[in-house]
């Protein structure tokens, strides 16, 4: 090479430019994060976490946001939770190699590929309206158990396939049967990894507004049944933000919903580091 | 002469379209310990995992020919091969104790066969845990986890476990081979106290193991039964040349 | 027992087949919804069509989404040209030169990024960004520009963690032999590692790119959404309005054949986002078989 500049001299630099990229990647972060904080953390008060919102959230809380985003979350978890790992389980112990396993690992794969906003339109044709669910709680909860499903069923899989075989063969030399040795042996040896992907599917479910819109609704009514509608936290503050009703408003909100995520992701790193160890109790 | 526990008449296997074993015809007397002796990939494993039927688990695997336990073919149409593996019970080559205490261990198989009450469950975990001399290292921190045991100490508990599940029949691949001489040494006494209760089938590449407490052995080459008989005989006048290089090390 | 059994494995296997069910469904309820309009203008005008008219107070409405496949791809490819350099400076400096504690704090700040709700960057988007570039660069500042940059942030924790997966799985003899001829450490990155990396990194840029095009609250909140093409076409400061926007705004009035028309917009989405996939897809295989 003719280069007017040494080797050595490259190397310097492009590694000078390595830790400029990293560094620019990591203070982007932080800025967002701190802006957030510095400018919600005023907002925050009891308060504003317990009162409902007045003048369409301009003034007041966001406690039936908070609320809503529960609900949305304990429906996604219930029907989430059983599925998943129980399609977990059938592909990770019981399905043979085949046409019919190719199709459902595909099934899954396409499931996580479909964009956020088509599975909220689905919802809204298939649950709000096919149904007849409506802009509930029932609807948002199931739209966002679509969004998810793939990845709980992917983590548990992959837990479930790290159990060591030689502990299936020592269930099965007892004599147990095939859902006893899952249920009993596998499964609980798995739970440790399956939990932090369900905690983790969740962080990411709570975030959610494209899926919510049209299948939840908007109401900042306290809900009192399945059927009601609800507006959770980050599609009020999409509209708190982009109909200008209150910046301020916005803040906060952006703020409670950051440490709700923040939360959950701990959450699952302690659980992560607390299992390090396996052991089950029966 | 004590009485024929288990019997296999003409017995094939084949994994996919490779065959593993080849008319495998052999009776393992009752209360007696056989060893099943032979070179790294002879068959030996395949062979003691048809008696519990812990090859169904392996797809693609087909068996021919008979095998008796107690004069029934366990792989006749009317054998729950469920059913079968309560009464012949198998120690693998790696302590594979569950993640669960002790107690769980050794309780897992009498809860999975409906077992419920507290005190039989008690009964049963003290005696195997004393059945597999082990009562005296852990008997009072059953509720400790499993894995914190050395491995020698694993390796009893899962025997114990297999004894509580009250088993006529004990297999063993290989249980030795990922211990120190002492944890080998424990093993083998309690292989040859169990053998008064149960009939043991052991595969071994210890030669000495298996010429210390085994009566009768059977030597594998290529899925093939090269040779079987009293233990004495085959270690001392084998009729094979084969076995007599293996058996002397010039096995090559 | 026996029946037991069974029935539990007919269980598990109903929720197994869940997903494909979904994923059936999705596609019958989207050609259900939107074929109507699909049919009656036809795909090519749909598609192609320059005028999204959708309610006209006078003569028919128009349907024609061609200016917000335009956008789609624009804020995609957009965000691509920012975060692929950047995310692949990361990856490098991951896998090759950061110290532990470098890595592991670049490591929890994709980790945390990944977790930021997308609604959050757009309002961050929308209160910061927005105004920067309105005072800075002109124009009104909801912009492709801003959509591309907003885009990024998200793209780029993606990008890092297949990258740096890539990046790791380059057998180490190819990086020993190059350095013990000699060359230097960012010459053996260059010609050795990055080469032989090269597909996973494709297919992480392709992944980001359906993934950056089915993204929408952050855009939306960013991007103007106005219906037409920039004009000159590479105004970056000129808004657009991407697909997935177009559904949002609308869907919560329209009806009749708008409503089915916004449908229609969610297959053409759903069909460019799945071939981005299979593409994503096929690069990582390739890798895999080149591979001893
Ligand atoms: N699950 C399986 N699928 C296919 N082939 C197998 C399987 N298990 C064993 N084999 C093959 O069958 C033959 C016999 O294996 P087996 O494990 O019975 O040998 P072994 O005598 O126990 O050897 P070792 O002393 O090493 O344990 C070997 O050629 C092996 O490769
Ligand atoms: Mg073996």
């Amino acid at each position: 090479m003719t280069s007017l500049i040494s080797p050595a001299t490259s190397d310097r630099a492009a590694k000078v430019m390595l830790w400029v990229s990293a560094s620019i990647s990591i203070l982007t972060l932080l800025f967002i994060l701190g802006y957030i904080v510095v400018q919600g953390l005023p907002v925050l008060t009891l308060s504003f976490l317990l009162e409902s919102p007045r003048l369409s959230g301009a003034e007041g809380g966001i406690l039936p946001a908070i609320v809503g985003t529960f609900c949305l979350m304990l429906v996604t978890l219930l029907s989430a939770v059983p599925i998943g790992i129980g399609a977990a389980i059938y592909l990770a112990e019981y399905a043979h190699e085949g046409a019919v396993t190719r199709i459902i690992s595909f099934g899954v794969e396409c499931l996580a590929g479909i964009p956020s906003i088509v599975i909220g339109l689905f919802g809204y044709a298939f649950l709000a309206i096919y149904l007849g669910f409506g802009f509930s709680i029932l609807s948002g909860g199931l739209a966002l158990m679509f969004m998810i499903l793939p990845w709980i069923v992917r983590v548990s899989e992959e837990s479930l396939k790290a159990v060591p075989s030689g502990l299936r063969e020592a269930s099965f030399a007892l004599g147990a049967t095939k859902w006893q040795t899952v249920s009993r042996v596998v499964l609980p040896t798995a739970i440790p990894g399956i939990t932090t992907g369900v905690i983790l599917g969740i962080g990411k479910a709570i975030g959610e507004t494209a899926v919510i819109m049209f299948t939840a609704g908007s109401s900042l009514l306290m809900p009192t049944s399945l059927f009601d509608p609800v507006r959770a936290l980050p599609y009020h503050l999409y509209i708190l933000a982009s109909e200008g009703i209150s910046d301020k408003m916005a803040y906060g909100s952006s703020v409670v919903l950051l440490v709700m995520v923040l939360v959950i992701n701990l959450a699952a790193v302690a659980i992560q580091r607390h299992y390090g160890r396996h052991h089950v109790r029966n | 002469m004590s009485e024929i526990e288990i019997e296999s008449r003409n017995l094939d296997l084949w994994y996919g379209s490779a065959q593993a074993l080849k008319e495998i015809t052999m009776a393992m007397p009752e209360k007696k310990v056989t060893a099943i002796i032979g070179p790294s990939g002879c068959g030996k494993s395949t062979f003691i995992r048809c008696i519990n039927r812990m090859n169904d688990l392996v797809k693609d695997c087909r068996i021919t020919g008979e095998l008796l336990f107690e004069g029934t073919n366990i792989y006749g149409n009317s054998v729950d091969a469920v059913e079968l593996r309560k009464k012949i019970g198998m120690v693998f080559q790696k302590p594979n104790p569950f993640p669960m205490s002790i107690y769980d261990n050794v309780a897992y198989g009498p809860r999975v066969h409906g077992l419920r009450n507290r005190e039989e469950l008690d009964r049963i975990v003290e005696e195997s845990l004393k059945a597999s001399a082990l009562w005296n290292e852990v008997g009072d921190i059953l509720d400790r986890s499993a894995i914190d045991l050395s491995g020698g100490q694993q390796q009893r508990l899962c025997i114990a476990r297999t004894l509580a599940v009250k088993p006529k029949v004990i297999l063993f691949d290989e249980p030795c081979s990922a211990l120190d001489p002492i944890s080998t040494a424990k093993i083998e006494d309690l292989i040859n106290t169990l053998k008064h209760d149960y009939t043991i089938v052991i595969v071994t590449h210890n030669m000495q193991q298996a010429a210390r407490v085994s009566d009768h052995t059977a030597f594998f080459l290529l899925g093939e039964l090269v040779e079987f008989g009293k233990t004495k005989q085959i270690f001392e006048l084998p009729e094979k040349k084969s076995t007599e290089d293996y058996i002397t090390g010039r096995f090559g | 027992m026996k029946t037991n059994e069974r029935i539990i494995e007919l269980l598990l296997f109903l929720s197994a087949a869940t997903a494909v069910t979904i994923v059936a469904l999705i596609i019958i309820f989207l050609l259900k919804e939107g074929l109507p309009v699909l049919v009656k203008v036809g795909i090519i005008d749909f598609c192609l069509g320059m005028k999204w008219n959708p309610i006209a107070i006078a003569g028919e409405p128009s349907y024609g989404i061609f200016p917000m496949i335009v956008a789609s791809f624009y804020v995609a490819i957009g965000s691509l040209i920012i975060a692929v350099p950047l995310g692949l400076a990361c990856a490098v400096f991951l896998a090759e030169i950061a110290p532990s504690w470098a890595r592991s704090i670049l490591k929890h700040a994709i980790e945390l990024l990944v977790g930021i709700p997308s609604v959050i960057l757009g309002f961050v988007g929308l209160v910061l960004l927005v105004p920067f570039i309105r005072d800075h660069f002109g124009g009104w500042g909801f912009s492709i520009l801003a959509g591309s940059i907003i885009l990024a942030i998200m793209a780029l924790p993606r990008i890092i963690s297949i990258s740096d997966d890539a990046i790791r799985s380059v057998p180490r003899e190819y990086k020993e032999a190059s350095l013990a001829l000699g060359a230097t450490h960012w010459h053996t990155i260059r010609k050795v590692i990055l080469p032989s990396a090269r597909s996973g990194i494709v297919a992480a840029v392709i992944l980001a790119m359906a993934t950056s095009i089915g993204e929408t609250m952050a855009v939306l909140m960013v991007v103007g959404n106005t219906p037409i093409l920039p004009t000159p076409i590479y105004d970056i400061l000129d808004p657009v309005r991407p697909m997935t926007s177009n559904i949002v705004l609308e869907m919560s009035y329209a009806t009749g054949d708008h409503a089915s028309a916004l449908f229609a917009t969610g297959i053409v989405l759903f069909i460019v986002v799945a071939v981005l996939n299979v593409i994503s897809h096929r690069a990582l295989k390739s890798k895999m078989g080149t591979r001893r």
